[in-house]
C-alpha cells in the first residue's frame, strides 16, 4: 500500500539494523515516548532485530494509561446519570475505574456512545437536545485540536447540553519529569512525531541541552523506528545531544500553527495528574475561563477525590521505564487484558498489553504468563 | 407475604462468571470473553460429547448416515450493507457452518423475530433476498416462525437460521485432525464483511466502497472433497476473524501454528481502513471465509481449485502447523520477526490516535 508498506519493507529494515549493529559500541538505554511506537516495536518484533544491548524502554506516551483513576471514576459517575449520554473514543471504554468500567455502566443502562471523533459527539448533542451530551477528552497533543474544535464549535452554536471531562496531557512536561528523576535511566529518546505533526519540536531543544540527551522526533512504522533508533545511536556514540527530525514527511519545526492557535484559544496549561506517575507541573490542558461552561465536572458538580490504585499493580513503574511488563508479579498472572490491574494492560498501546498480547512465548516473558 | 430477603436468596448452582455481573458486548465478540461465557456456562450447563466438539456444525449419524447440524443467528446492523444483507447472511452463513464439516446443505428453518414499526417492505426485501439465496445455495427453508416485539425491544428485524445437511464422504474434518506438516489455506481476502459494516454503521467514508466478502462457500468445499483434497479441518472466520479460528483449532489440535503476515490477503482499502481505526484485519469478521488445513502435499492444488471458483478470491497458503508442547499461534511479521498472533479479548475499539 502506498505511504505503508514502503515503510514496512523487510530487506530495509534488515539494512537498518546492520546499521545499528555496526555502529553500535556500547549498552544504550532509549525511550520511545509514543505508545503507538511501542505497540508497532512488539508487534512488528523490532527491538529483535537490535543489538542486544540497546535497550527499548517503553514511555508514558499512551492517553488511555496515563488518565488518572480520579478521572475514570468521574467518568463512570457521569455516564451513569439517566440524562447523560456519554461519548467517548473506543479505547477508554474497558479502562477500569475503581470498581468499574465504561462497559459495564453501559451494560447497566448507561447510554454510552463510542464515537471517533469529538465532533461526533457535538452532533449527538444538536440531535439530541434534551439529553446532556459528554465527551470524555482524553490524549495527547495530537487530539487537542480536535477537542478544541468540538468545544468551540459547541459554543458557536450555543449549545447548552454539551460538555467535557477533560484530562489532556502534553508531552515535553513529561520528558522533563522524567529526566529529572534520580532513578532516570533513559539516554536519549524517540519523541513522538503525531504530537510534533500538530506542536512542531521548538521546544525540545532546552530539554536536550539540560539534560545532554538526544531527542529525534519519530514516526510510527516499522522503517521510521529504525532510522529514529538509529540517529539516536549515532548521536549517543558522538557523545551528542541534538534534537533531529527523522518523521519529515509529516514534522516541520513549527508544527501546524492553526491547530496551535485553536489549542491556545480553548485550552491553558494547568497541572496535571498522571496515573502511575503523579502530579506534573504544567502538563495537562484545561478548559480556560471563556469555555467554563463546557467543563463537565463543573456542570455536575464533582467533588474532587483521591483514589488508591491497587497496591499489586505496578504500572506506574512500567509507564516510568523502571521495569518491564513481565517483571511485574501481577503481570500475566492477577493482571490480563480481560481482567486489567492498571490501565497498561488495557490500551492497544499500552505497553503491559503489547508484551502480553506478541510476547508471551519469548523465554523471560513467557515464564509469567498461564 | 413477606419478600424473602435477596441476600438470603441462593440459587442452587452460583453463576459461573462471577467477575462480570452482567452480559458485555464483548462477551459476543468472537474472543477470550466469549470464549469463557460459553466454557463456563453453556458447555457447563448443557454438557454431551456432541457439544463439546465444539465444531460450527456438529455431525450426528442417524440409521447409518451422518448429518451436520447447526444453527446461528443474525443481529446486523445496518439490515441492508454493502455487498449484502441480514437474509443473504442467514442463508450464506448457515449454509457454511454446514459446509466446515465438509456437509452438503439440504435444509434450513427460518425464525423471524420483528420488531414493531418495521416497514413491510422492508421484511419483503429481506425475504426476497433469502429466497434468492436458498436458490443459490441449493437449499430449501422448510420450516419457521414469527415473532412480533414491542417497538424499542428489538433492532428491526433478527433471524434465527437452523441448518441440516448430509455428509458424503469419510474424512474426519476436524482440529483433531490437523497434523504437524499441515499447510494453512484461506480461500481469499480477510476482513472486509466487518470493514463495509464498520464503514457503513459508523458513518466512516473511505474513497472506496468496501463490500462485504458476504458469500456460500459450500460448493467450493464440495468441488475440493472431490478433487480428493486431504482436507483435515475446516473452520469459518466469522467473529473473532482469523486469529480467533486460528487460536480455537490450535488450541483443540494442540499444535502450533505459523503464519507469514505478507501471504495473507487483505485488500489495499480494507487494510488502509484498519489502519486509520487501529484495527488489525486478522482480528476482523468475515461472512464467505474459511481456513482450511490440509496435507501438505495438496496445498498448491487446493489452491488452484479455490482460484478457479467463483467464491474464491484471492486464495492463499498463509502458514504451516508444526509439533508444540504448548498450543500457539505465531506471526511472523512482515520485517521478519516472529510474535504471538492473540485471540482478540472482545470487541476490536478503535483507538484514540
Amino acid at each position: 500500500m502506498k505511504y505503508l508498506d514502503e515503510y514496512r519493507d523487510g530487506e530495509r529494515a534488515r539494512q537498518l539494523a546492520r546499521e545499528i549493529h555496526r555502529i553500535t559500541t556500547r549498552p544504550w538505554n532509549i525511550m520511545e515516548v509514543c505508545g503507538g511506537q511501542t505497540h508497532a516495536i512488539v508487534k512488528f518484533g523490532i527491538d529483535e532485530l537490535l543489538p542486544k544491548f540497546i535497550t527499548l524502554i517503553h514511555g508514558p506516551g499512551c492517553p488511555v494509561c496515563v488518565t488518572p483513576l480520579e478521572i475514570i471514576d468521574q467518568a463512570l459517575e457521569i455516564a451513569a446519570r439517566p440524562e447523560v449520554i456519554f461519548a467517548s473514543f473506543g479505547d477508554m471504554l474497558r479502562v477500569p475505574g475503581s470498581t468499574t468500567d465504561l462497559l459495564s455502566v453501559k451494560a447497566g443502562g448507561g447510554d454510552v456512545r463510542m464515537v471517533y471523533s469529538p465532533l461526533d459527539a457535538v452532533r449527538l448533542a444538536e440531535q439530541n437536545p434534551a439529553r446532556d451530551v459528554v465527551f470524555f477528552g482524553v490524549g495527547f497533543e495530537t487530539t487537542a485540536p480536535a477537542t478544541a474544535m468540538a468545544v468551540y464549535q459547541a459554543a458557536q452554536k450555543g449549545l447548552k447540553n454539551f460538555s467535557m471531562l477533560i484530562s489532556h496531557v502534553l508531552v515535553p512536561p513529561a520528558i522533563e519529569a522524567l529526566m529529572s528523576s534520580p532513578n532516570c535511566k533513559v539516554q536519549g529518546f524517540l519523541a513522538a512525531g503525531h504530537v510534533c505533526a500538530v506542536m512542531g519540536y521548538e521546544e525540545y531543544p532546552p530539554l536536550a541541552a539540560k539534560y545532554h540527551v538526544p531527542i529525534v522526533v519519530t514516526g510510527f512504522e516499522p522503517l521510521d523506528i529504525l532510522q529514529g533508533v538509529l540517529m539516536v545511536v549515532q548521536q549517543l556514540e558522538s557523545g551528542r545531544a541534538e534534537v533531529e527530525n527523522q518523521y519529515t514527511r509529516a514534522v516541520q519545526r513549527e508544527g501546524n500553527l492553526p491547530a496551535q492557535d485553536l489549542i491556545r484559544k480553548v485550552f491553558r496549561v494547568v497541572p496535571r495528574k498522571w496515573r502511575g506517575i503523579g502530579e506534573i507541573p504544567q502538563s495537562g490542558l484545561g478548559l480556560n475561563d471563556a469555555y467554563a461552561a463546557f467543563d463537565a465536572a463543573r456542570k455536575f458538580g464533582l467533588a474532587d477525590r483521591q483514589v488508591a490504585e491497587p497496591a499489586e499493580c505496578l504500572s506506574g513503574l512500567v509507564l516510568q521505564g523502571q521495569i518491564k511488563p513481565h517483571e511485574c508479579p501481577a503481570f500475566g498472572q492477577r493482571c490480563t487484558p480481560e481482567h486489567p490491574l492498571g490501565a497498561t494492560m488495557v490500551s492497544s498501546e499500552g505497553a503491559c498489553a503489547a508484551y502480553y498480547r506478541y510476547r508471551r512465548q519469548t523465554p523471560d516473558v513467557a515464564g509469567k504468563t498461564p | 407475604m413477606s419478600q424473602v430477603p435477596i441476600e438470603n436468596f441462593a440459587l442452587a448452582c452460583p453463576v459461573p462468571l462471577a467477575q462480570y455481573p452482567h452480559v458485555l458486548l464483548a462477551h459476543g465478540g468472537g474472543g477470550k470473553l466469549m470464549h469463557q461465557l460459553i466454557g463456563k456456562m453453556f458447555l457447563a450447563a448443557f454438557r454431551n460429547p456432541l457439544l463439546e466438539a465444539q465444531l460450527d456444525s456438529t455431525v450426528v449419524e442417524w440409521t447409518g448416515r451422518k448429518l451436520a447440524f447447526t444453527t446461528d443467528s443474525y443481529v446486523v446492523r445496518p439490515i441492508f450493507f454493502p455487498g449484502g444483507d441480514i437474509g443473504s447472511m442467514a442463508v450464506h452463513g448457515t449454509v457454511n457452518d454446514l459446509a466446515m464439516s465438509g456437509a452438503r446443505p439440504l435444509y434450513l428453518s427460518s425464525a423471524f423475530i420483528l420488531e414493531e414499526g418495521l416497514p413491510m417492505e422492508t421484511l419483503w426485501r429481506v425475504v426476497c433476498s433469502m429466497r434468492d439465496a436458498a436458490q443459490r445455495c441449493g437449499v430449501q427453508i422448510i420450516t419457521g416462525d414469527t415473532k412480533v416485539v414491542d417497538k424499542g425491544k428489538g433492532d428491526g428485524l433478527f433471524i434465527n437460521t437452523t441448518g441440516i445437511g448430509i455428509i458424503e464422504h469419510d474424512r474426519m474434518i476436524a482440529p483433531q485432525s490437523v497434523r504437524p506438516g499441515d499447510a494453512v489455506l484461506v480461500n481469499g481476502d480477510l476482513g472486509r464483511h466487518g470493514m463495509a459494516i464498520m464503514a457503513v454503521r459508523e458513518g466512516l467514508e473511505f474513497e472506496s466502497r468496501i463490500e462485504s466478502d458476504s458469500a456460500p462457500v459450500a460448493d467450493l468445499v464440495r468441488q475440493l472433497l472431490q478433487a480428493g483434497i486431504e482436507i483435515h479441518c475446516l473452520r469459518d472466520l466469522t467473529r473473532g476473524g482469523l486469529a480467533s479460528t486460528l487460536n480455537e483449532i490450535a488450541e483443540a489440535a494442540g499444535v502450533r501454528i505459523d503464519i507469514e503476515e505478507k501471504s495473507v490477503p487483505v485488500r489495499e482499502d480494507v487494510h488502509a481502513a484498519c489502519e486509520m481505526l487501529g484495527l488489525d484485519p486478522l482480528h476482523v469478521a468475515c461472512e464467505g471465509r474459511f481456513a482450511m488445513f490440509v496435507a501438505a502435499k495438496d496445498a498448491e492444488r487446493a489452491r488452484q481449485i479455490m482460484r478457479d471458483h467463483a467464491v474464491g478470491a484471492e486464495p492463499a497458503v498463509i502458514g504451516r502447523v508444526a509439533e508444540s508442547s504448548m498450543p500457539l499461534v505465531t506471526l511472523k511479521s512482515v520485517i521478519g520477526a516472529s510474535r504471538i498472533l492473540d485471540m482478540s479479548s472482545g470487541e476490536q475499539l478503535p483507538r484514540i490516535c
